[in-house]
């Protein structure tokens, strides 16, 4: 069993939880994942570790209300418990040594871009991000992102930073010049976007996938992506590719299979599950 | 006590039926298929048995069990010890009086098939192991104490056959282990493979407990290669045993491959039976409930995937095998088990393309006829296509299952384990490993077999790990 100990709410439907799992915090590295099941009969889900601290024995992950699981592990409460974490799994994040990165958030990705700049930071790397919401309120990890270097923000509605989406920004960064690596961690087409953006410009362009997953052992191969016109298992071999490679269609519609189920799942639910999806 | 048959009378008696749930109903249910043999017919099997003075069945059995003497326990109404001493020689009974392929290991053995049919073996095991169950405190009570505490702690990779086998024998000698599980609950492909209504999960659950009971420790959620490398176990145990089983599944490498519906055995299996999708949505992980369901393979896993699509509520559930019934590997009970409950099989039939919609969901297989040519180097007759025979069998969900090959999270953090060209590890006559104090054994080494081979693994390997902690010196850690 995992104690949650501390809960923040990010944005409208994204929430922080710090859970106990204190070897995967004394292991993890940037890039890497849990495997959650909440409690018996609960799906595993994975979720990537935001952060984690060594001395608390404790993991942050940051997670984004939109079926039942995650509706029902965001309605957890401090001092409530996760029965199964499992991890941490994949392959960590292909890291630069020296010189200038540019890290991309779209929503709730925006957390797994954190550990990924806190890597490159403590190597020396210098990074820029560059993160987005729809708004203000969705805006999430900016005083985090912005202790490890410079931080752009943009909103769809230009409530707050500057109006427009993240390719907009990046595409000025990136053509001013000096970047020699792209990490992007976002929605499937804003992943796709900036992957076509960033070919041009011949920067290696790393993405990180979120396919469906049930072991995260490479024993189910339910997590196939195509990369480069070869499959891969991305619970072992990813979850992080050359995302000038990867196919962001088969991508996307492979997450669609279980739509029907989970619109099933997700009407059941009922009014237990609104908690943590404010208005 | 009844007096004793005459050898005659011995052999006038006919081998006794499995009692199994009907086939029409089962064909919708996940319920257990065979029921289990009650005292009278298990009574009266086991007197079928002749007690040969030089038993071949028990050579039969990778985990030698002492067949004979065990029979002749039941035969004499005495449970109790029927229980104690086949629980001495298996640590899974329940299990394997179930799963196991006795036609083809300690039944084919059996005089009494030279002239009829062989005793019941498997079906006595398994009455024998759930008395054990349903009496737990009268066993426990006679159950011998381990021997003494050596003070050796061995680390064991995967709760699976192999691992659960050898973590009980090591328990009894007298070692403390510890079994890491990557999953959340231990039993391995014993509860992400076989379904429910071949081996009930609560039977499992039960064999689990018994060996915690007897002082193994399980600790779920640890992926060795992951959570510890296998160098951190070596240096925190005297020995580790690695059974972390046969990983990763095997696709076709056809066309429409990742079109939504298709689904390797291992995940389609893992989602019905760790995960419970069979009873969404009050589990919460789905699975997709086809229509229409293809199987590719012939194997064991290959039965269970397709009668579990029967059981999701498929109207059609169809095995694709390019060989015919006679090569299938599958056991022959699964066979008509599968027959019997409307499995149709379409044989000498090769998959080339997995058919999908504009919107890539599946909706047929196209296939090509096959003809069988000359044995190849596996004895088996090589099947060839047959020239403008192709078809396409209209399905929306296929199951691959044709087979495994070895996962390399856990090789890949140790390059100094020696594996062989398909990613097996090599390990010498004692089980050991090309690291010393590092033992291996069943899936890992072996490539997909069976669940009593990799029980046979553990218990040879539990034994020589045995020998090993007596030999080596003790080190201070």
């Amino acid at each position: 069993m995992h104690r949650i100990v501390a809960k923040t709410q990010l944005s409208p439907n994204v929430t922080r939880l710090e859970v106990e799992a204190p070897r995967i915090a004394q292991i993890r590295q940037p890039g890497q994942f849990v495997i959650v099941r909440r409690a018996e009969r609960a799906e595993r889900i994975p979720l990537t570790i935001a952060d984690a601290n060594p001395q608390t024995g404790t993991i942050t992950l940051v997670i984004q209300a939109v079926g039942k699981s995650t509706r029902e592990l965001v309605a957890l409460e401090v001092g409530d418990a996760i029965r199964d974490i499992s991890g941490p799994l994949g392959m960590p994040t292909e890291m630069i040594a020296k010189g200038r990165a540019l890290c991309i958030g779209g929503g709730v990705g925006t957390a797994v871009v954190h550990p990924i700049a806190q890597g490159l930071q403590r190597r020396g790397v210098s990074v820029v991000s560059v993160i987005g919401g729809r708004s203000k309120e969705w805006v999430i990890f900016e005083e985090e992102l912005k202790r490890l270097g410079e931080v752009v923000v943009c909103t769809d509605d230009g409530s707050y930073g500057r109006k427009g989406f993240v390719t907009d920004a990046a595409k000025e960064i990136l053509a001013a010049g000096g970047i020699d690596i792209v990490y992007a961690v976002g929605p499937v087409p804003m992943m796709r976007a900036i992957a076509n953006l960033t070919r041009p410009f011949g920067v290696h362009t790393i993405v990180s996938l979120n396919p469906v997953m049930v072991d995260g052992t490479g024993m189910c191969g339910g997590c196939r992506v195509d990369v480069g016109g070869e499959t891969k298992f991305a619970c072992v071999e990813g979850p992080e590719f050359d995302g000038h490679k990867v196919d962001f269609d088969l991508l996307m519609d492979r997450l669609a299979t279980y739509r029907t189920q989970e619109q099933e799942s997700a009407a059941r639910c009922g009014d237990d599950c609104r908690i943590g999806l404010q208005k | 006590m009844e007096k004793k048959l005459s050898p005659k009378e011995r052999l006038a008696i006919q081998r006794q039926a499995m009692p199994e749930q009907d086939a029409t109903a089962r064909a919708h249910n996940f319920a257990e298929v065979n029921l289990g043999f009650t005292e009278q017919l298990a009574l009266l099997e086991a007197e079928r048995c002749i007690q040969c003075k030089d038993p071949k069945c028990v050579n039969g059995c990778p985990v030698h069990v002492h067949i004979p003497r065990f029979i002749d326990l039941v035969a004499r109404g005495d449970m109790a010890s029927a229980a104690q001493s086949l629980l001495c020689d298996n640590a899974l009974p329940a299990v394997t009086g179930r799963v196991c392929p006795q036609e083809t290991q300690c039944e084919v053995e059996c005089v009494r098939g030279l002239k009829g049919k062989p005793v019941a073996i498997g079906y006595l095991e398994r009455y024998v192991a759930d008395w054990a169950m349903k009496n737990h405190a009268t066993v426990a009570a006679a159950t011998p104490a381990p021997q003494a505490a050596t003070g050796r702690k061995v680390a064991v990779v995967g709760a699976g056959p192999a691992g659960l086998t050898a973590a009980g024998e090591l328990a009894r000698a007298g070692h403390d282990v510890t079994i890491y599980e990557a999953l959340h609950q231990p039993g391995g492909v014993l509860v992400y493979g076989i379904p429910e209504f071949r081996l009930p999960k609560q039977i499992v659950d039960l064999e689990v407990k018994r060996l915690t009971d007897a002082g193994v420790k399980i600790e779920c959620n640890v992926v060795v290669g992951r959570t510890w490398t296998l160098g951190e176990l070596r240096e925190r145990f005297d020995a580790v045993f690695i059974a972390n089983g046969a990983g990763l599944p095997v696709f076709m490498n056809v066309p429409g491959e990742n079109l939504k519906g298709v689904y390797s055995a291992n995940e389609y299996l893992t989602r019905v039976n760790l995960m419970a999708a069979y009873e969404f949505p009050q589990a919460d992980t789905p699975v997709l409930v086809g229509r229409k369901v293809v199987v590719v393979g012939g194997g064991n896993v290959a039965m269970d995937a397709v009668r579990t699509a029967k059981r999701l509520g498929a109207e059609t559930a169809t095995i694709v095998y390019r060989r015919t019934l006679k090569e299938m590997p599958a056991r022959v009970e699964e066979v008509h088990h599968a027959e019997a409950e409307g499995i149709h099989f379409e044989f000498l039939v090769a998959p080339l393309e997995v058919v999908g919609s504009d919107k890539k969901w599946v909706t047929g297989l196209k296939c090509v006829r096959m003809h069988l040519g000359e044995p190849d180097a596996s004895g088996r007759r090589s099947p060839t296509p047959v020239p403008g025979s192709e078809f396409v069998l209209e399905c929306d969900v296929v199951v691959v299952a044709i087979g495994t090959r070895a996962n390399p999270l856990l090789t890949a953090t140790c390059p100094e384990l020696k594996l062989n060209k398909r990613g097996n590890i090599e390990v010498d006559e004692n089980g050991m490993t090309s690291i010393p104090g590092i033992f291996a054994g069943g899936d890992i080494v072996r490539g997909a077999a069976t669940v009593i081979l990799a029980m046979g693994d553990g218990k040879n390997a539990a034994a020589k790990i045995d020998d090993y902690l007596r030999q080596a010196p003790v080190v201070a850690r």
